[in-house]
């Protein structure tokens, strides 16, 4: 059994650790959850759930926040 | 001296039970720099700036958000759903960013056409009444169009968002007639928003008697947005000033100002 997943992060594949939670990639990316909202799957993970859920294989997951606009 | 403030009998501008005193609103797109954002802002004396909701970069290891330029504690932040072209991305858009905000306010837009950029009136009234039955302050970006807007008023939208003309155009106001005739109509506040090009367009703009006016690439493309930026408040508030005293009736013919009596033989 390998060790990695691959999830789609923000339209791109990439491997994470197996069992991984939402936070601990968020760790992995160096991103602070203060400052992303976390889509997964199309549903909105709120920050004090981040580290109960759990990504598995071909998960897609949108990380946002707010940038410059009209 | 006594500034225009204190001659100017005027109420604050109240959005979904939230009061401003700053009828101008600015948008934080298309700067040059970070910088020249948060100067030209702050001479807007805009209280409400608007952002928008995207991927963060993940190629880059420092993160570069507008939260980190802006205080959200010094403005009120309205997010909106820029570049959605359906009612179902507009509210996948509007439900992020409650989550990343500060409020339950959105500027909803639904674009139609790539090449206009004008609203998708149908899309928009869709996902204002399904925003609206979650709880969202719904300022919906539309089109002059006094019907639409009026159904955005009765889907609980909490201010309606005529254009002046369409995004980025710079071209003005351009039907100062159809604007006014939803501001007479609707209850709820009427905020003209994109198309303005210049100070005139805002001054213009808030003669017809709209309650507000939002705007970006009058600032962000002007050769001084800080500038451009003070003078657009002056407009703004000259604009206002000028509705509320109410102008003179147009005439076809002249009418002296000086006396006809008392003339030499």
């Amino acid at each position: 059994m390998t060790q990695t997943i691959d999830v789609v992060v923000n339209g791109e594949r990439r491997p994470v650790a197996r069992d991984a939670t939402l936070l601990e990639l968020l760790q992995s990316l160096e991103l602070d959850p203060r400052a992303v909202v976390v889509e997964h799957n199309r549903r909105i993970v709120r920050r004090p759930a981040l580290g109960d859920v759990r990504v598995v294989e071909g998960d897609a997951i949108e990380l946002v926040h707010f940038v410059g606009g009209g | 001296m006594t500034t225009a403030v204190e001659l100017v009998q005027d109420a604050p501008l109240t959005i979904g039970g939230r009061t401003f005193q700053s009828r101008l609103m600015v948008g934080t797109g298309k700067y040059r720099d970070n910088d020249t954002m948060v100067r030209a802002i702050e001479a807007s004396g805009a209280e409400i700036v608007t952002v928008a909701v995207r991927r963060v970069n993940l190629d880059r290891t420092k993160q570069e958000g507008i939260l980190y330029h802006l205080d959200p504690k010094k403005y009120f932040l309205l997010a909106n759903t820029a570049g959605c072209f359906t009612a179902e991305d507009a509210v996948r858009y509007a439900r992020l960013a409650r989550e990343a905000g500060f409020n339950e306010f959105v500027k909803l837009e639904v674009i139609g056409d790539q090449e206009t950029l004008l609203p998708d009136v149908q899309g928009l009234l869709e996902a204002a009444r399904t925003l609206v039955r979650e709880g969202f302050k719904v300022l919906a970006y539309t089109n002059e169009d006094l019907v639409i807007a009026l159904r955005l008023e009765d889907a609980g939208c909490a201010a309606v968002m005529p254009l002046a003309s369409p995004i980025g155009s710079g071209l003005g106001l351009l039907n100062p007639f159809s604007v006014r005739t939803i501001k007479r109509r609707l209850q709820v506040p009427v905020i003209v928003d994109a198309g303005v090009g210049t100070a005139s367009d805002a001054c213009v703009t808030l003669e017809q008697g709209v309650d507000g006016i939002l705007m970006n690439t009058a600032l962000a493309a002007a050769r001084d947005p800080v500038a451009m930026a003070h003078a657009m408040r002056l407009a703004v508030e000259a604009g206002r000033a000028a509705f509320l005293a109410g102008r003179m009736p147009r005439r076809e013919v002249a009418l002296p100002s000086s006396p006809a009596e008392g003339m030499l033989d």
